[in-house]
């Protein structure tokens, strides 16, 4: 009887799942194949002529990480460095201080008063959009004049103006800075979240055995976000990968001398800006979709939660065996 | 003696009370002391935006940093208003155009998908489910050559139509409706209905949906919001001036010839930020709740 049912409604699970796959296919599906194969092909310039494959196939790939005739690395390669480093430096106090935060706000001896207060506005910068954000950072930090520049010579931390614009480790800082402060009220709400669904009889049982605040967080606070930090990690360094509309829009611009140019930076430029090298953008960003592969899947194998996963293998093995059972009766 | 060793403990505990009380507060001074300097930095760039909307360049040329307004916000205006990249209105209606049409595609299909996957036995479920979560991984910028080519293709580089029909294909949306199903929705309510002789697709809109409505209203914040912010693909597709978002207006202050006019940038930057503020302090509490709700089910 059952069964029954359950055959003759199927048909209903494709019906309602063709528009999903439908804009999947053309808006994602499609472009991805597409890049894949212009990858090895001569499609490049203002109007691509006839798609043809290239004599070396893999020249494309090969000319991202061909060093430069200075004899400094390639130009990708260095997007691909100065995104790893702004998202690390961005990512890592981050992080911290979420953790930090969220400890704080659930601790259960001492309330934090006000903690409504501080999450909103915590969270604050990241509902305003980017583009705003990066055109208001600039001119706060404007050269000669801006506020940044009149507090710090206010305050007597700087005699001259400095040029925020012109220094490579500054204009780094400046977005990984931005970033940080983007991002840490969000990661910081996920782990609240984390840490409230905590048993609370854990907190409790180790306070009777002595443990102080420093040894909870360190031995239940941790373990127990490990999932939602991976989760975390993650779609941040996704994120990260796609860095755009803040390096682009600064007042560095990519600059000084490339040391803030992302990947995503590097295949918007490539593709977009003459002389349109479409195919080499698609070699790029494969390449970028590998390594986020590669890097999320080592993250979900070093941070998988062992026990869950011998949990998942042995209920398979039951079910194996009921169906077996089943079959057999 | 027993009562000896009774005065001593109580003593020995008022003690750690004590100590415990001091310990509170020294920990409460440095927990209050740092969110402070967090919440000023996190609202000294706005604030410092709206308050230099309000004054003239030369006085925020001698001195930027200050938290008096002036009295210049008319003149600002006026000036805004010269900037022919920059025009407000018709921003905010190709923004919000393209953000509410996106949102209600999202919103809508994402249901349509998790509904397919949570209530109907289908043999490529599986297949399919795994594909929504892979391309939950995939950065935006990994497609972004093809579907300009998609785009060229289908003689839309320069059309609204191109943001917002993508909307309908949003996997971590979907991610969320199909595990927000499964605590909200039992399938016995599903059966009732059929036995009553309603249609899937008319069970679906008229019995599954008003279950899903705080999942759909939490998504749609987001959606709204992201969609809104997104400056990227329209800054890739758009050249006719008539279809800029805001998020390319704002950018486009940035070079203006008008760079010199601080007071005006700072203005421009308010009518693009200050909209949102304010949606988001009506909505915090969702907003918030939403963040947390998201990540402990993702």
């Amino acid at each position: 009887m059952n069964k029954r049912k359950l055959v003759s409604y199927s048909k209903f699970g494709y019906l309602f799942a063709i528009p999903f796959l439908v804009a999947f296919l053309i808006f994602t599906l499609y472009p991805v194949i597409f890049a894949i194969v212009i990858g090895f092909t001569n499609y490049e310039g203002a109007i691509p002529g006839k798609l043809k494959l290239l004599k070396d196939p893999l020249e494309n790939f090969k000319y991202l990480f061909k060093k430069r005739r200075s004899g400094e690395i390639s130009y990708f390669l260095q997007a691909f460095l100065n995104t790893l480093r702004m998202w690390l430096v961005n990512f890592i106090p981050q992080l911290g201080l979420s953790l930090l935060l969220a400890a704080w706000f659930t601790d259960n001896r001492v309330k934090v008063k006000g903690q409504g207060f501080f999450k909103v506005v915590f969270y604050l910068p990241n509902i305003i959009t980017a583009a705003t954000v990066a055109i208001l950072f600039s001119t706060l930090f404007d050269h000669p004049k801006g506020p940044v520049n009149d507090l710090l010579r206010m305050v007597g931390i700087l005699k001259e103006p400095f040029n925020f614009w012109q220094n490579k480790i500054a204009s780094r800082a400046l977005i990984e800075f931005i970033q940080c402060w983007q991002w840490y009220g969000s990661t910081m709400v996920v782990l609240i979240a984390a840490v409230i669904g905590i048993n609370p009889e854990i907190f409790e049982a180790s306070e009777i055995d002595g443990a102080g605040r420093w040894k909870k967080f360190w031995y239940i606070t941790l373990p127990s976000c490990r999932p939602i930090m991976l989760f975390t990690l993650v779609t941040s360094m996704i994120g990260g990968f796609s860095m755009f509309d803040i390096p682009n829009l600064m007042r560095s611009a990519g600059g000084p001398d490339n040391a803030t140019t992302t990947l995503s930076m590097y295949i918007y430029n490539t593709a977009f800006k003459k002389p349109y090298k479409y195919n080499r953008a698609a070699a790029a960003s494969i390449v970028l979709f590998i390594i986020v592969i590669i890097v999320s899947s080592v993250l979900f194998y070093l941070m998988r939660d062992k026990d869950a996963a011998k949990m998942a293998k042995e209920k398979k093995a039951e079910m194996k065996r009921r169906k077996l059972e089943e079959k057999g009766v | 003696m027993a009562s000896n060793d009774l005065i001593r403990s109580t003593k020995d505990s008022e003690v750690a009370l004590k100590s415990r009380k001091k310990d509170a507060v020294v920990f409460l001074t440095i927990i209050y002391v740092i969110c402070t300097i967090l919440a000023i930095l996190s609202l000294w760039p706005f604030v410092c935006m709206l308050i230099n909307a309000t004054r003239d360049t030369e006085s925020i040329m001698a001195n930027a940093v200050s938290l008096i307004p002036g009295d210049h916000l008319k003149v600002n205006i006026d000036a805004l208003k010269k900037i022919t990249t920059f025009n407000a209105k018709t921003g905010m209606k190709n923004s919000f155009i393209i953000s509410a049409s996106a949102t209600i595609l999202t919103v809508y299909f994402s249901s349509l998908t998790a509904y397919a996957i949570y209530a109907y036995d289908w043999k490529l479920k599986k297949a399919f489910f795994g594909l929504i979560l892979g391309i939950m991984m995939l950065p935006g910028t990994v497609t972004i050559v093809g579907f300009y080519r998609t785009c060229y293709k289908l003689h839309l580089t320069d059309n609204k139509l191109m943001l917002i029909l993508p909307a309908i294909a949003a996997p971590g949306v979907v991610f969320f409706m199909k595990q927000y199903l499964e605590g909200a929705l039992s399938m016995e309510i599903v059966e009732s209905a059929r036995i009553d002789g309603a249609g899937e697709f008319r069970t679906f809109n008229t019995i599954v949906l008003p279950i899903m409505k705080p999942a759909m209203a939490t998504q749609a914040i987001f959606a709204f919001v992201g969609n809104w912010n997104n400056y990227f693909l329209p800054m890739i597709l758009f050249i006719k001036q008539k279809n800029y978002t805001m998020p390319i207006m704002v950018s486009l202050l940035n070079g203006d010839i008008y760079k010199r006019e601080f007071g005006c940038i700072y203005l421009g930057l308010s009518t693009t930020a200050l909209p949102l503020i304010i949606i988001y302090l009506l909505l915090s509490k969702y907003i918030i709740s939403g963040v947390a709700l998201g990540s402990v089910k993702g």
